[in-house]
């Protein structure tokens, strides 16, 4: 029987979900028993080999690549998880949605106190992903099956979900694993 | 500020004995005098008052009639609740804003004059209404509002605009009013002629024990909606440690479609005050607070003027009706526009001079109210059952109506039937019953206890108006085929989403996201998860808000969800791709593109 692949990304996050996926441990070994990775930076595979069975997205959509790729981790997995607070809430990202784009852009290479920038240029090569008007948690773009919270989630909490949906058990995510205060 | 202004404030503050309790009254008196409470007369009242600024500036932030900024010398207010906005209210703002040359929102240049929409004013029953100042003009149309323009810019008094008055006691001088009662039905409890106008006295020959024992033996519930027994209220305020207890009167009927307290205050003010001395010799009470909405300002100097002529009489004050050691007196605390004041623990914090932010439970008001001391808060209707109980004997009351409802009620009826107005009716009245006699018999959907009630369509016409069934403090709205559910449900979510006070999260913000859901729904984004979605979110607004305005407020969505499920099943389409149909790269797009001055390579964007 050929193991279930699994893919991952990281859209508009920090990479801290990855890591935290990384803090499994040696359970990775586990880990890779029960699956193979398809698109993920874990691997450094680029684009879908196939379909899979899992996505685990991290971050939420601020640009179009964004969105593209979160499109493209729904036409090519089964179960979609939203992992960690940008993905489900927008998180940090997201504190420039109450701030129009202008003033954004404005700020962070012009106006802002530790802007050093003498040519006054806000970078607008063709290949940078446009943004968005604002940061959107995944769930307003695409289906998303399951959230999973925290900043970011444990080990143990991608752990616990992870193996529950690849053996086909029920979730058991007890309270000291989700409580985040 | 000068001098003058100073003296004035300072003189408003005294007036109230400096007393931080009364800021309501202050900052109303203060409103009054100069059309607005600046920041130096906020702090000249903190300095008077003994506590500070922001004690002030939260309470005339909160209330919708108190202003921070110069407001107009007269202030129109359009009532913008559904039943007006059917009526046309809209085109009359049209008018308004034409004549007046500004938006809603807006003040005339000179100062003379503002525009604004207020929530419902009362005035359902006369449809398209508005408040200028205190003075409510009703049945607007588009003449009649030019004409009330040209009246106030040639400078006429909001009280002249009155050529015709209102039928009963909205004729006397001190009502001088063009509102009508249109009470439609007499009932045998409130409207009846029939009265001995006996009942205090006959409850001062009791004992307070007996009073509440014969209260309880007519199971009186409250009218408010909610349906306590009254009996058992007042027991407990009775047995609860404290002393001068207090008994207050909710008249801040302010659910959307309600307005029978308009029509007994107007006339059967007598009544209502004697039920409130009735309850306070029953509870050992010394201090009765009439809380009146402040849409209701026009009938306080009538009030206050049968609050006098009973003193004189010795129906309130020092040994009520000559009853040794029994004193009660009542006073009437204006309301300044806040809907939560309605809820029995904000009106409490209204009366105290803060915010109308509702308390935790318990301590109970009946243990710990007003000021800490044991308070019994009762709707109108309920004071004014309980001297007809008193009068007539329980089993008389008990004997109306049905077992677990007993007595009539007070239905304000609005909106598409021919006879819009009060109903006294029996509970236990089934809908088709009530919509027969109001002359809507083929109508598509009936509101039912205003927008924290229910919404029925005609496969429950057959169900009873009482606590047990369909339960209403009164209000009772009727939409035609006409009409679209969704565009109502939006409206109250509109409703809630305003009135809400803030403090629990779900309410603040689940009412914000339960109708942007319904927004995509409407707008054919949504897909048949979000039907889930939405009782899900609206059960836990329910569960997790502290006071009744957040564990009702999804109501609208819930019951029509139930009860017009096929209006939302229409709307949905399943997204088969996985994508959400609400999401719209093209208008996400759209400002980057601007600034960018490129177009998307990854997205057609057109």
């Amino acid at each position: 029987m050929t193991k279930p692949k699994v893919a991952t990304t990281s859209l508009a996050g920090c990479f801290g979900c990855h890591m935290s996926l990384l803090d499994i441990d040696d359970r990775i070994l586990k880990l890779v028993e029960l699956v193979d990775f398809d698109k993920s930076p874990v691997d450094d595979i680029k684009t879908f080999t196939g379909r899979c069975a899992v996505g685990l997205v991290e971050g939420g959509c601020a640009n179009e690549e964004n969105v593209h790729v979160l499109q493209d981790f729904r036409n090519h997995c089964d179960i979609l998880i939203s992992m960690g607070d940008c993905a489900t809430m927008g998180g940090i990202p997201a504190m420039r949605n109450t701030i129009p784009l202008q003033e954004c852009l404005d700020v962070a290479y012009k106006t802002g106190v530790t802007v050093y920038n003498p040519d006054n240029v806000v970078p607008n090569d063709p290949d940078i992903p446009l943004l968005l008007d604002r940061v959107y948690p995944c769930h307003e773009v695409v289906k998303i099956d399951y959230h999973l919270p925290g900043c970011p989630p444990s080990a143990d909490t991608l752990w616990e979900a992870l193996v529950a949906l690849l053996t086909d058990k029920p979730m058991e995510l007890p309270y000291e694993l989700i409580k985040y205060d | 500020m000068n001098t003058s202004l100073e003296q004035e404030v300072k003189s408003i503050c005294a007036s109230c004995d400096n007393d931080r309790t009364r800021m309501m009254d202050i900052v109303r008196a203060v409103q009054e005098t100069l059309g607005y409470v600046p920041g130096h007369a906020m702090d000249l009242i903190a300095s008077e008052l003994g506590t500070h600024r922001v004690e002030v500036e939260s309470v005339v932030s909160f209330y919708a009639f108190l202003s921070s900024r110069p407001q107009g010398k007269t202030v129109i207010r359009l009532c913008d609740d559904i039943i007006d906005r059917m009526a046309g209210i809209e085109h009359i703002a049209e008018v308004f804003k034409e004549e007046l040359g500004i938006d809603v929102g807006e003040t005339t240049d000179d100062g003379a004059l503002s525009l604004e929409f207020t929530p419902c004013i009362g005035m359902c029953d006369q449809a398209p209404a508005a408040l200028i100042n205190d003075v409510p003009v009703t049945a607007l149309s588009s003449d009649r509002a030019r004409e009330i323009v040209q009246g106030l810019k040639n400078g006429e008094m909001p009280k002249k605009l009155v050529h015709r008055l209102g039928d009963g006691n909205n004729a006397d001088p001190l009502v001088h009013s063009m509102v009508q009662n249109n009470i439609r039905k007499r009932g045998d409890v409130i409207f009846s002629d029939h009265t001995s106008h006996d009942g205090l006295k006959k409850a001062l020959g009791m004992s307070p024990a007996e009073v509440i024992r014969e209260i309880k033996a007519a199971r009186l519930r409250g009218r408010g909606g909610a349906g306590f027994p009254t009996g058992m209220k007042w027991d407990f305020t009775r047995g609860a440690e404290g002393e001068h207890k207090v008994v207050i009167c909710n008249a801040d009927e302010g659910e959307p479609g309600t307005f029978k307290d308009r029509a007994v205050l107007t006339e059967r003010a007598d009544l209502l005050f004697e039920g409130m001395a009735l309850a306070g010799y029953a509870v050992g009470a010394d201090t009765g607070i009439l809380y009146l909405r402040a849409e209701y300002a026009y009938l306080r100097q009538y009030l206050e003027n049968v609050l006098k002529e009973r003193r004189d009489k010795g129906l309130l004050g020092k040994n009520v009706c000559g009853k040794e050691g029994f004193d009660f007196d009542i006073r009437i605390q204006m309301g300044a526009g806040a809907y939560i004041c309605g809820e029995e623990t904000a009106l409490i914090s209204s009366c105290e001079g803060l915010r109308g932010d509702p308390k935790n439970r318990p301590p109970f008001p009946a243990q710990k109210g007003y000021l800490g001391r044991p308070t019994t808060v009762n709707n109108v209707e309920t004071f004014c059952c309980a001297v007809r109980i008193i009068e007539n004997g329980a089993a008389w009351f008990a004997n109306l109506g049905t077992h677990g409802s007993p007595g009539t009620k007070l239905l304000s009826v609005s909106g598409d039937c021919e006879g819009p107005g009060i109903y006294e009716v029996p509970f236990g009245i089934t809908v088709h019953e009530l919509l027969k006699e109001v002359g809507a018999e083929n109508c598509q959907a009936v509101q039912i206890g205003g927008p924290s009630g229910q919404l029925v369509g005609p496969e429950a016409f057959d169900r009873k108006i009482e606590y047990d069934d369909l339960a209403t403090g009164g209000s009772v709205m009727v939409f035609n085929n006409d009409r679209k559910v969704l565009e109502i449900v939006d409206y109250f979510m509109d409703f809630f989403i305003e009135e809400s006070c803030g403090y629990c999260t779900p309410c603040r913000v689940g009412n914000v996201l339960l109708k942007e859901r319904l927004a995509q729904i409407m707008n054919g984004k949504g897909t048949p998860e979000d039907l889930p979605y939405l009782e899900r979110l609206g059960n836990t607004v329910k569960t997790a808000s502290r006071c009744g305005l957040g564990q009702t407020s999804p109501n609208p969505i819930l019951s029509s969800l139930q009860n017009f499920r096929s209006v939302y099943d229409e709307l949905v389409k399943p997204a088969s791709d996985g994508m959400q149909p609400s999401f719209d790269i093209a208008a996400a797009l759209k400002t980057s593109e601007e600034i960018a001055e490129r177009k998307s390579t990854v997205f057609t964007t057109a």
